[in-house]
């Protein structure tokens, strides 16, 4: 995997839960070019421990001297978004992967409904780069809790205009799917980030409104759940690894010095994949790739995301 | 880089197309082992052996001028064999960037692209190009990006739109190609256009081959080798061309063998681009004749056995029917049973 190493140019407080900072190449030449949607994985030293978390590029893909990402301080979780927060400076140094997008755009929709919740809106930043870019129909639906939670909201009046709708909960607006979706024409494509509840919510009204699943997006990236600890077998690696309640099944495979497949870390893409060759207890799948007939089925597992509770767990990698 | 001059020569009509030593040298010859079959022969495209053509992520090598003058021809007969769908724009002007770049920066001697924000000026000394344009305005070149590149690079280029979990082949450039037509797959999935080729939907190579290209990463291209044969050195084998070169498969005698019959070699590459999340399928096919593969024994000795195992379904796919016994009659004399060991190096 291609990794870039950058440096923290700026630091900016959005909201009061939400920095955003500026990442520039060390070596000073411009970064790699991307696609709107895409995202990064940053790698971040923590006490001696690499935590890897995914962030949308919100910056637009046409300016590529600088990368864009904002970070929701997350009190309860494992203290990636914490140490974004409080550790990382202007001059900070970071390494990155090269950006991948599971958010595109589809370059075939003849109209494009972008649904942000709260820190939802990242991807949405430079995927209206793009649009505007493109001369697409598009509009920008933005909900958040209160007016001082609405970050960016200057920067998107000014990139959509009227395309632009703000739904602000403490003032009793809320998206109502139902209305947004039933009144489309065809070919239009939906696309949602945000809290778990939302996104799910938008994705049941689409289904039962009967729109095409092609014509439906989402990107939600998990933070690995905190859970017990267990341990894992490894079949070809031979070696056995304790998998601590604070870490992910990837991150103790990578601290036991192996070099796992991964793309988004969050649950979303399906490149750590592994095969599960025994398991005499319950696997907790806790992404959005497999189906659920996969999920039933207990022979994968995505050790991003995803724990067990058992005795004996043996996978073959 | 100690290419030799680029090469005059035909691939169609006189068919003067040769091999210089240096060349033969470097044909990327497929078989590691004595038996062929499919499989996700995938590696990453970086760059391996100087002088060979894994060397850059682009090979140009002798044949340029003349590969570049055959695509000009055939597509004077047929301008069907571009295609670029409307939504491919952007693919578009990814590739003009993907190659201007490697070119550039891979054959400064032959190759220069100064860049001033998008005003982009671009010199293809081989070809006598010297070209201004605005990097995104499609008015600033004499036809569209993409067909206005791929005129100037070797191999066939296909680009993959990535949507609904799958890719769409919606844009190409396929004027060299073994026996199938951009014009017909143009808008396919992954497994549509695949659909014909016997054998590896079986063993599951297209769910597993579709799955690891839709994570494929901007900035780790990847590679891998496929081959086929042919009758003469002849680029457009195309279906739409099939009563020009359809009838020569049945032309081969233990007499010509030796000059007639071509080991073709594809080095497909892919890619995927920054702008538009496409992925460039590069397929740049190499010819050798037999007469030129068996100065190194051990790759006759490899392609009899190849030939001997191969199965049969596989055969008729490829279309060498007609005339793969002739090849393993006219090599046999050269077999003297010795273990080959595992690799493709010509010694």
């Amino acid at each position: 995997m291609s990794i870039l190493n950058v440096r923290v140019a700026d630091v900016e407080q959005v909201t009061d839960v939400v920095k955003h900072f500026t990442l520039v190449q060390e070596n000073g030449q411009p970064l790699p070019r991307f696609s709107g949607g895409s995202h990064v994985v940053v790698s971040m030293n923590i006490n001696g421990r690499i935590h890897r978390n995914p962030y949308s590029l919100m910056g637009s893909p046409e300016n590529t001297d600088s990368y864009h990402i904002s970070v929701r301080r997350q009190e309860k979780s494992r203290g990636g978004s914490v140490f974004m927060h409080d550790g990382v400076t202007v001059g900070t140094e970071l390494q990155i992967t090269y950006p991948v997008n599971l958010f595109s755009l589809s370059k075939l929709g003849k109209k494009h409904i972008l649904v942000a919740g709260g820190i939802g809106i990242t991807p949405f930043m430079s995927q209206i780069a793009d649009l505007n870019r493109l001369g697409d129909d598009y509009e920008m639906h933005y909900a958040f809790r209160s007016a001082e939670h609405g970050a960016f909201v200057d920067q998107l009046q000014q990139m959509c205009g009227d395309r632009l709708h703000l739904h602000i909960e403490s003032e009793g607006q809320r998206i109502n799917f139902h209305k947004l979706l039933s009144n489309q024409p065809l070919g239009t494509h939906i696309y949602v980030c945000g809290p778990e509840p939302m996104v799910n919510a938008l994705l049941l009204t689409a289904k039962d409104l009967g729109w095409p699943k092609t014509h439906v997006h989402s990107e939600q990236f998990l933070a690995p759940p905190i859970g017990d600890s267990f341990k894992v077998q490894l079949a070809k690696s031979n070696m056995e690894i304790e998998i601590p309640g604070d870490m992910s099944m990837l991150e103790a495979m990578e601290e036991a010095g192996l070099e796992p497949d991964f793309l988004c870390r969050g649950g979303a893409c399906g490149r750590c994949e592994v095969e599960v060759l025994e398991c005499d207890g319950a696997l907790m799948h806790n992404d959005h790739y497999l189906s659920d007939a996969e999920k039933a089925s207990g022979n994968k597992i995505m050790p991003c995301v995803s724990r067990a509770r058992c005795q004996k767990l043996l996978l073959n990698i | 880089m100690n290419t030799p001059a680029f090469k005059k020569e035909t691939f169609r009509d006189d068919y003067t197309f040769r091999n210089s030593p240096e060349a033969i040298r470097r044909f990327p010859f497929p078989f590691a082992e004595d038996e062929y079959m499919y499989s996700v022969n995938i590696e990453q495209h970086v760059s391996t052996n100087p002088g060979s053509v894994f060397e850059y992520a682009i090979d140009i090598d002798e044949h340029y001028i003349a590969e570049c003058e055959d695509r000009r021809l055939t597509l004077e007969r047929d301008p069907t064999r571009y295609i670029a769908l409307p939504h491919m724009m952007d693919a578009q002007w990814d590739m003009v960037e993907l190659i201007m770049d490697s070119l550039s920066t891979d054959y400064p001697q032959w190759f220069e692209l100064t860049k001033n924000g998008n005003e982009w000026h671009w010199i293809n000394k081989p070809l006598e190009i010297d070209q201004t344009f605005t990097f995104g305005d499609t008015s600033t070149l004499p036809m569209e990006p993409f067909e206005y590149i791929t005129r100037q690079v070797q191999g066939d280029w296909i680009i993959m739109d990535h949507r609904d979990d799958d890719l769409f082949a919606d844009m190409g450039m396929v004027t060299s190609q073994a026996d199938w037509s951009i014009a017909f797959d143009a808008g396919m999935s992954f497994k549509e256009w695949h659909g014909p080729v016997p054998q590896a939907n079986e063993i599951g190579i297209f769910d597993r081959a579709l799955k690891y290209l839709l994570h494929l990463q901007y900035g780790s291209p990847v590679r891998r080798l496929n081959w086929t044969m042919t009758v003469n050195p002849r680029l457009d084998t195309s279906p739409e061309e099939f009563p020009l070169w359809g009838p020569d498969n049945a032309s081969v005698t233990p007499e010509n063998v030796g000059e007639k019959v071509y080991l073709r070699v594809e080095l497909q590459a892919l890619f995927r681009l920054p702008r538009s999340n496409a992925i460039a399928f590069s397929v740049r096919g190499y010819l050798i004749s037999l007469d030129e593969l068996i100065t190194y024994p051990k790759w006759a000795k490899r392609l009899r056995r190849v030939l001997t195992n191969l199965h049969p379904d596989l055969s008729e796919y490829k279309g060498l029917d007609l005339y793969r016994q002739t090849v393993i009659d006219w090599l046999e004399p050269l077999e003297d049973g010795a273990e080959l060991g595992l690799g493709t190096q010509p010694e």
